[in-house]
């Protein structure tokens, strides 16, 4: 059962998408999100739209692992659309009875709205779903640099992930191995009211932590015997370089950019 | 031949929290071990083996005595990374030591550390894995390999810094028997063809007895020291310290118990097979 849970999953493929630099699908991501908040108008949410769409096209994606990202967002966009449809002030009403009015604005203004997170959720999926944990750990490190002249801990922060990302699987196997084990011994975790479930869970949680704490330790022993010490005149095997592709998308995310600005300078 | 790790009159103590008193480990403890050489330490649980290891490459410091790794003294922390570079050490539990969620950035992880450029950390990384016969999983995520497989990796992580010696602390006791051997196979073959000095520290003396030296720790202090041959030979000794001598040594010990007289050192099948089959 909890060999179903994925984070940050990761489709291998070799598009252009794939293949461009992690900072470069960041960067260009930050220029999307900012174009879809600058976007007022349909006209420019297609714009927005005919972006995405062909980034999507471009990757070999399939448009069916991204709506089945969007699902458990659902809740979050209904309750947007409802907040928004009920509290924006309009002048075409459309519906008003006791203290609740619905406007024409409002209605319009949700639409808007839930479209927007949409994109914007479907663009950070196509980002993860495209690259690798480790080569986006990598970016961030990367684009994060010039924090370090700060004493931001970039390399730090980096190599956590990592660490975490790694453990991951490690640690949802140990937590199959214990729940087996107390199942084995009579523990029930599925039956029973809420609070007996949430109970059940303490002999899970004891274990998994003490467990997890023994296995920092060793990690830590073993990190020091291969010479680690800190990020400090540390190299990497896989230098991260510009290549003409990086060029070429950041060409299309600047166009993006430019263009909804347009749009909303003429008021589209 | 050269030195690799000399011990000298070690002593060396856990300490003891707030008011229990510390655990004292060894309190005179004196070996060396050759450039090149296979040694296997063996020993009961709780006898220091794992301590000792630990002394080889800094990660504990002595109390009392000196260790000299490639002459260093182990306490000298100005030339830590270099001690550490040259003492490579893979643990029992292999997922605890891998750290990164590719085999092959894992291989990476320790010459990336020393500050090597690009070009030749992928030399590195994939003679390594090449050596550990391991090249073809090298885009694989460590989680989905089988403990064997995870346990060569370690090892190429290891050998990726190019060692002169690899201390390994029990690697075989988490697998199963084609984990255990496939270890083995690489630990034997690192140490023939690449002159490593390999230390084993195991619980099996099957391993133990393809090493060119044995050592026997009981209690802080060495027991037997010799050949496997010399020191398996010694049955009645190692059983006072609750220790086993290999099936093949243990099978003519009992038949030698009933009258026959077989030499004690025949140490692999083939060989325990002719003796008997002689004296009958």
């Amino acid at each position: 059962m909890l060999k179903d849970i994925t984070l940050g999953q990761y489709f291998p493929g070799t598009s252009f998408i794939h293949r461009l630099d992690p900072r470069t699908k960041l960067l260009v991501l930050i220029v999307y999100i900012v174009a879809l908040f600058v976007a007022k108008t349909w006209v420019s949410y297609l714009v927005c739209l005919a972006f995405l769409a062909l980034c999507i096209a471009i990757s070999t994606i399939s448009l069916k692992s991204i709506f089945r990202g969007l699902k458990p967002l659902v809740f979050i966009l209904v309750f947007t659309g409802v907040l928004n449809i009920f509290l924006t002030d309009g002048e075409t009403v459309l519906v008003k009875w006791w203290i609740i009015t619905i406007t024409l604005e409002g209605v319009v203004r949700a639409v808007y709205m839930i479209v927007r997170i949409m994109m914007l959720v479907s663009a950070t999926f196509l980002l993860t779903y495209t690259t690798s944990p480790i080569s986006l750990t990598d970016g961030l490190e990367s684009l994060l640099s010039p924090l370090k002249k700060l004493h931001f801990p970039v390399h730090e922060l980096a190599m956590m992930m990592c660490i975490a990302l790694r453990f991951i699987p490690t640690l949802i196997e140990e937590t199959d191995k214990i729940m087996s084990a107390q199942r084995s011994r009579g523990a029930d975790f599925e039956s029973g009211k809420l609070m007996e479930r949430v109970r059940a869970l303490i002999p899970i949680l004891v274990p998994l932590f003490i467990g997890a704490f023994r296995r920092a330790d060793e990690l830590a022993t073993a990190m020091e015997c291969r010479c680690y010490h800190g990020g400090e005149g540390r190299t990497k095997m896989k230098l991260l370089r510009y290549k003409r592709r990086d060029y070429l998308a950041f060409l299309a995310g600047i166009i993006l950019l430019a263009t909804i600005i347009t749009l909303r300078c003429f008021g589209w | 031949m050269s030195e690799a790790i000399r011990v000298e009159h070690l002593a060396y103590e856990y300490p003891g929290v707030e008011d229990t008193p510390g655990v004292a480990v060894f309190k005179d403890l004196s070996l060396s071990l050759e450039q090149g050489s296979f040694v296997a330490v063996l020993g009961g649980n709780g006898c220091g083996k794992s301590t000792l290891a630990k002394h080889f490459n800094s990660i504990l410091l002595p109390c009392g005595g000196k260790v000299y790794v490639y002459g260093i003294d182990s306490a000298n922390e100005d030339r830590l990374i270099q001690i550490r570079r040259s003492v490579g050490m893979v643990f029992q539990n292999p997922d605890n030591q891998i750290v990164a969620n590719v085999v092959e950035e894992d291989v990476a992880f320790g010459p990336e550390n020393l500050g090597i450029a690009a070009p030749e950390i992928r030399n590195r990384v994939d003679k390594a894995l090449r050596q550990v016969d391991m090249y073809d999983y090298r885009e694989h995520a460590p989680h989905l390999l089988s403990g064997g497989q995870k346990q060569r990796i370690a090892i190429a992580g290891v050998i990726a810094m190019e060692p002169k010696c690899i201390v390994l602390d029990e690697p075989t006791a988490m697998l199963d028997p084609k984990g255990r051997r496939e270890v083995m196979d690489t630990i034997l073959r690192l140490n023939r063809e690449k002159g490593i000095t390999v230390v084993l520290i195991t619980h099996h003396m099957e391993e133990a007895a393809q090493a060119q030296r044995v050592i026997v720790l009981h209690k802080g202090e060495v027991a037997l020291d010799g050949c496997p041959e010399q020191v398996f030979s010694q049955i009645e000794k190692l059983h006072a310290i609750g220790l086993a001598a290999p099936e093949t040594a243990e099978l003519c010990y009992a038949l030698n118990k009933e009258g026959f007289s077989l030499p004690l050192d025949k140490l692999d099948i083939d060989s325990c097979a002719d003796a008997i089959l002689k004296s009958i």
